[in-house]
């Protein structure tokens, strides 16, 4: 088959799949230590992606310091919410906590949009550098490198601080067993937050690169992408980070290739999502704990 | 058309002699360059004051299309009483109501000029749905009524009663008129033979788009490579277009709402294609330019009129509207401005200011010089006329010709 067109879609594939993976990593952290799905992590993308057009609108901020700045607020965010809708909420039924979770969604989007309006915002132009080059045929801009180059450090960063500190120590600590723990004089509250913090700012990083691949942000867009990173979190393995990167990615990859080479068997682009979906129950039904998840034996 | 044109003439010469209202125009030089003077002779049979009544929305978030139009009313007005047109003593007056955003208050406006006892034609309302509610309104109190900016289908059949619906016209052209009129300036001009086509399927407006297309390209001879679809709130359009722009075609033809239209621009120049994209009526609109910059250049849109249309009346139009406004005119107040002529071209063939004389009169224009083209209504009531094909050049919509072709696609091959 034409090696090119192959070639470009799998950077297409790449840029999709890594946005997927950032934010499919806030997904599978809160999960992992607090066994709670945050059902408003996409709509703390979208926060991300908006204080991100704030930053560089008002403050006039480039870049990087808007990424910086974006991600610590939304990081403030994450931990924000969480002391004040989830903490009061640690030892009522898991089902509360999810409805309040939609419900701090709601709110996010519904303020978004009160604040700004419902036309769609973009960066302003120069932002950053959009050259588009060729090489041997394949079209490539510099955002579409920068999103997938940061994509994979922000990863390698994250799984560094999980494997070879203390604090990430204490985090997979908790994960494994949240009432032995503190009793090691190990404080939940603070590893709870520094999840939180963690989850948003990628979100937030997330956020802003989508926002300068695909300039269209509202204040709903956090929802169609907040599903399918949560889906990819849970086909790698809810609770792991690489599988949250390897699901994230795998996503983008059915996605693009089904459009690609649908056509070629009979499918239409129509198909992408239907195909994605399809092919994401097969890998559950195969291994329901995700390609990265182990099985957790619960006492009831 | 030797004949026809020769008749013309001779009847023009004959009008010319024995109407003094209209060589008294002609000498004054105040004759505008619209209104087909020929079509027939100056009514003699007018009372002194002939009433228009128009309903367009000049207030509330309608009024950016309201306001032109209800100016381009009174252009037209001013140029008719100056230049004599309805005759030596009769004076043409607009009655202006609001017809606010909503139906609502389109049907209270409607039902005013509906009172009035002297009102011959309505003009508006500014938005198809308030036409869809305040238009049989002035069918049942038997006054034509003409639509100048309403696209949707089945303006003109509204009614129940196709006897009401007699009296419901548009001069606006609906989107199947002028999709086909671009697909064929564009083959012609840029020598199309193969293009990729995408589009929404899950939106009625994008999809009636795609079919229109889909049968102008057939009637042009023009082969589609590849079909590929997409979905409302799809923001990442690159497989898709990495797929079309693979098979090389020579434009990729888009349906889609001005919200996808803007991303897939940008994303098929950040794929490196520099060719031209050819739109449905979901791309006639400044947002494309605003929002996708630079992107959006040698997008290619068809429309019922544009700005710098070379023809003789509708340069006088433009001319006039901006000394008179101060700005220039946007496609609403030229069809506003050319349904004002058509209504006082059917009072002036009608000569009575009945409204049912002038309705008659009205359905029977035909080969109407406007800023619009040469304008006929068709058997149902909707406009006949040549759309413009449109290509966006330095930020702006330009008109579609060899040139602005070749500058566009320089300028992006310079890139």
């Amino acid at each position: 088959m034409d090696l090119t067109f192959f070639v470009q879609q799998l950077f297409n594939a790449l840029q999709l799949g890594s946005l997927y993976a950032l934010i499919a990593l806030g997904y599978t952290m809160v999960y992992g230590v607090l066994l709670l799905i945050n059902f408003a992590h996409g709509d703390i993308f979208m926060v991300g992606a908006f204080l991100g057009v704030f930053a560089s609108m008002v403050l006039g901020l480039p870049f990087v310091a808007a990424l910086i700045v974006s991600m610590l607020l939304t990081g403030l965010l994450g931990v924000t919410i969480e002391r004040v809708a989830y903490k009061p909420l640690r030892h009522a039924s898991r089902l509360s906590v999810v409805i309040t979770a939609l419900g701090v969604g709601l709110l996010l989007e519904n303020g978004m949009l009160a604040l700004t309006g419902a036309d769609p915002r973009s960066y302003p132009e120069g932002f950053i550098n959009t050259t588009s080059f060729s090489i041997a045929g394949v079209n490539l801009t510099s955002v579409k490198i920068i999103i997938i180059v940061l994509a994979f450090v922000l990863f390698f960063g994250l799984y560094a601080i999980v494997q070879r500190t203390k604090w990430g120590m204490a985090m997979r600590a908790i994960s494994y067993d949240k009432f032995a723990v503190p009793l090691m004089g190990v404080s939940q509250n603070q590893i709870i937050s520094l999840t939180f913090l963690l989850g948003a700012s990628l979100a937030a990083a997330g956020g802003i690169l989508w926002g300068t691949a695909f300039p269209v942000l509202s204040p709903y867009m956090g929802l169609r992408v907040g599903w399918k990173a949560f889906i990819a979190a849970v086909v790698g393995g809810i609770g792991d980070i690489r599988g949250a990167m390897l699901g994230g990615l795998l996503l983008g990859f059915i996605e693009i290739y089904t459009v690609a080479y649908g056509k070629d068997i009979g499918i239409t682009s129509t198909w992408r999502d239907p195909i994605v979906f399809g092919l994401l129950l097969i890998i559950l039904v195969v291994r329901p704990t995700g390609l990265f998840g182990v099985a957790r034996r619960q006492k009831v | 058309m030797k004949y026809s044109l020769r008749v013309l003439l001779i009847l023009l010469v004959c009008v010319a002699g024995s109407v003094p209202g209209l060589a008294r125009a002609q000498d004054g030089g105040e004759q505008p360059p619209i209104g087909a003077w020929d079509v027939c002779p100056t009514s003699e049979n007018l009372p002194e004051e002939v009433f228009i009544g128009t309903v367009f929305g000049v207030s509330g978030s309608v009024a950016v299309y309201g306001e032109p139009q209800q100016r381009a009313v009174d252009l037209a007005v001013t140029q008719i009483n100056g230049s004599g047109y309805l005759g030596e003593g009769t004076t043409l007056v607009a009655l202006h109501e609001d017809g606010g955003s909503d139906p609502e208050t389109s049907i209270a406006a409607m039902e005013n000029l509906a009172a009035e006892p002297d009102v011959s034609i309505i003009i508006g309302p500014t938005l198809s749905s308030q036409a869809f509610a305040a238009d049989p309104v002035a069918a049942e109190a038997g006054i034509p009524v003409m639509g100048v900016s309403n696209t949707a289908t089945g303006i003109t059949t509204m009614n129940d009663d196709p006897e009401l619906d007699q009296y419901v016209f548009r001069n606006s052209l609906p989107e199947s008129a002028v999709i086909p009129g671009t697909v064929a300036s564009a083959t012609e001009i840029l020598g199309l033979e193969q293009v990729g086509v995408m589009y929404g399927n899950d939106d009625d407006f994008t999809v009636s788009g795609y079919e229109v297309f889909q049968q102008a390209l057939e009637e042009q001879g023009v082969e589609v490579l590849r079909e590929e679809t997409f979905a409302r709130g799809d923001v990442d359009f690159s497989p898709q277009l990495t797929n079309i722009i693979n098979d090389e075609p020579d434009a990729i033809v888009v349906s889609a709402l001005v919200a996808e239209a803007v991303p897939i621009v940008q994303q098929a120049r950040q794929l490196g294609y520099t060719g031209p994209i050819i739109g449905g009526n979901g791309f006639n609109s400044p947002a494309l330019f605003e929002q996708a910059g630079a992107a959006a250049e040698g997008v290619i849109v068809g429309a019922a009129w544009n700005v710098s249309n070379p023809s003789e009346s509708s340069q006088f139009f433009s001319t006039a509207y901006e000394e008179a406004y101060g700005g220039s005119p946007d496609q609403f107040a030229a069809q506003a401005y050319t349904g004002a002529w058509l209504a006082a071209a059917a009072i002036r063939c009608a000569d009575s200011a009945e409204p049912d004389a002038v309705r008659e009169a009205l359905a029977g224009l035909a080969d109407f010089d406007s800023p619009l083209g040469v304008y006929s209504f068709d058997e149902e009531r909707n406009p006949v006329h040549d759309p413009v094909a449109q290509i966006v050049l330095g930020g702006q919509f330009d008109l579609l010709t060899d040139e602005t072709a070749a500058q566009a696609f320089e300028a992006a091959a310079a890139e």
